[in-house]
């Protein structure tokens, strides 16, 4: 197959005695837009902490780049290009979004360190963070506290703080969950143009728009991975039919 | 906003309000007949709380144990006072250093704490600490504190003299110093970091950011402005006792910036008027309830401000530019 950006061997996850998954291996191709689709509780966003170093495999390896990264922070995976969004909004709440991507650029850059120096030198990275938010289409809304944005937009401003950190391979949790139908295209729509160019593995439950974006697509299902193939063969399949399209 | 650029420095741009502020507090020396010492108290206590707020206020850290560094920098400038280095510039230095350097250590223990957590370990540093100095009655006079303390002239011109003149304006001079300091990191990158961390850990993880160093780094600088907070104390009444790093001093230093309001560096200063000046004057009508009194109040401004006395009159005050019909969009954390 093409060049593997990422992949897992034998990977185990147990929390106390529930087995989420037991020799897990994925692959993820590079530029490759793939999807994971499975249950609620079928080990989905546990998979992508164990790739982001959130949390710790009970067993196995993760490869990213060819190089064991199990040893490794999340933070350095971070600086090597492994970013995640989170299911549930995970923004500074009182930051607007100008801040928060500048804060995202400053330490992409590794520039808030302490020192007495104002924000507004950073005259180049501020114009980066207001040019980013507006090719995501948050141009109005730069000063309007994160909590006070609407739901769609924080969903939105979660994929650009990943997005600013220049990642090698994007992971989305559910970037639409809580959207509505037509918000949940909009936004699929959005990004499919936005990250070409970026590995992207992203969860998402509505069919549709998985078997619409998704290059390659896994199933998972309680106790571990059922397949990994193309969305054609995946929407053939008798075993996902039975653990997930319920048909 | 034009650009981002000018966004940033209209957060960092001085504030009329602040100067009227700075400026009563000259003022205020010459007032005929005002209490000087207590002024002097009120200063260095909202010295004090100021660098509470940059852990608590802007980095979301809870300690219980913060006279402890209050305390290793009035200790220092009582040795260093008793054992003849008088100049008390140098000391407020060597407070500063000593005082960082503990911190940088205490903020490496808790780095990885918090909640109940947290707070528990810090109560018990400063409890350990203030025990130590309390029983090694050879070292420290013990609950008498360091006797013969000698503080010399403020750049060899200035006398300490008895009716608080130079202890309020080489008080407030420091203060402002610090305040400087204090104000420029909270506008930096490295303050909004703070704030990133505060609000939300894992997303700072996502970005990448070494979280936990800027807890030792936070503590560190925090330490160093409540060591000078205790080494003015102690240059300015001449004398040091545990009473500096008493676990009490945590708790009141603590409703002192709740009281004042958190995030704002000014809360600290306006919540330590108010809780010297209810404390002296309470003290006056009633010398053994006030501490009743003052619970009182911090039911009160907690139940009714919320956000303590600054962020609320703050609010107040945007919503007043509001109906005259200015720029609504002013973000209330920079009301002052
Ligand atoms: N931190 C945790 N501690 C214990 N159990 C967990 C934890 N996180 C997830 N689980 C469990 O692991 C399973 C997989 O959860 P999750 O990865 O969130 O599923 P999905 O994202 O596919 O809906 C669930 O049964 C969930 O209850
Ligand atoms: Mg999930």
């Amino acid at each position: 197959m093409s060049d593997i950006v990422l992949e897992t061997r034998d990977l185990r996850k147990a929390f106390g005695g529930l087995v989420v998954f037991d020799r897990l291996n994925f692959t993820l191709a590079r530029g490759e837009r793939h999807a994971i689709i499975g249950p609620n509780g079928a080990g989905k966003s546990t998979f992508v902490s164990l790739v982001t170093g959130l949390l710790q495999p009970t067993a196995g390896e993760i490869v990213f780049n060819g190089k064991v990264v199990n040893g490794q922070t999340p933070q350095e995976r971070v600086k090597a290009g492994l970013v995640r969004t989170f299911q549930i909004n995970t923004l500074f709440a009182s930051l607007n979004p100008l801040e928060s991507v500048a804060l995202a650029l400053l330490e992409r850059e590794g520039r808030a360190k302490p020192s007495l120096a104002k924000v507004a030198r950073e005259s180049a990275l501020l114009d980066e963070a207001e040019a980013l938010l507006a090719k995501f289409g948050l141009a109005g809304e730069l000063l309007t506290p994160t909590n006070m944005l609407a739901y769609g937009m924080q969903r939105l401003l979660e994929v650009v703080m990943a997005f600013a950190m220049r990642p090698q391979v994007l992971l989305l949790d559910e970037p639409a969950a809580g959207l509505s139908t037509h918000q949940g295209h909009e936004l699929f729509a959005q990004l499919a143009t936005l990250t070409a160019g970026t590995t992207v593995l992203f969860i998402e439950h509505d069919m549709n728009l998985v078997f619409r974006y998704a290059e390659r697509v896994s199933v998972f299902a309680a106790g571990g991975m059922v397949m990994q193939d193309i969305p054609e063969k995946v929407r053939g399949d008798a075993r996902v039919r039975e653990v997930y399209l319920g048909a | 906003m034009n650009t981002p650029t000018a966004y940033f420095e209209g957060l960092a741009r001085w504030k009329p309000l602040e100067i009227v502020f700075w400026l009563v507090l000259v003022g205020l020396f010459f007032v005929p007949g005002v209490n000087l010492p207590l002024l002097s108290q009120i200063i260095i206590w909202g010295l004090f709380a100021m660098s509470l707020d940059l852990l608590l206020g802007y980095r979301g850290i809870l300690t219980m144990g913060h006279a402890a560094f209050f305390g290793i920098g009035a200790y220092t400038a009582g040795y260093l006072g008793k054992f003849g280095w008088t100049e008390p510039i140098s000391a407020l230095f060597l407070a500063a250093a000593i005082a960082a350097a503990v911190g940088l250590l205490a903020g490496r223990l808790v780095r990885s704490l918090g909640g109940i957590a947290l707070l528990m370990v810090t109560l018990g540093l400063n409890l350990i600490l203030y025990d130590f100095v309390l029983r090694s009655t050879e070292l420290t006079g013990g609950d008498d504190g360091l006797q013969g303390v000698v503080i010399g002239q403020v750049l060899g011109m200035f006398k300490f003299d008895l009716y608080g003149k130079t202890a309020y304006l080489y008080s407030l001079a420091v203060a402002f110093l610090m305040f400087l300091i204090a104000r420029a990191l909270v506008k930096s990158s490295f303050g909004l970091a703070l704030l990133g961390a505060r609000e939300n850990i894992p997303r700072m993880i996502m970005l990448g950011a070494p979280v936990g160093k800027d807890v030792s780094a936070a503590f560190a600088i925090a330490a160093a402005m409540a060591g000078v907070a205790g080494a003015l104390l102690t240059q300015t009444i001449q004398s040091v006792s545990p009473d500096a790093l008493s676990f009490q001093r945590s708790a009141d230093v603590l409703v002192i910036l709740i009281l004042g309001g958190t995030a704002r560096l000014y809360g600290g200063f306006v919540g330590a008027f108010v809780f010297l000046f209810l404390r002296d004057w309470l003290a006056q009508l009633n010398p053994v309830y006030w501490y009743f009194w003052i619970g009182l109040l911090l039911v009160v401004v907690v139940a009714f401000f919320r956000k303590g006395i600054v962020p609320s009159l703050g609010v107040l005050f945007t919503r007043m530019q509001k109906k005259r019909g200015t720029d609504e969009r002013t973000p209330n954390r920079a009301a002052l």
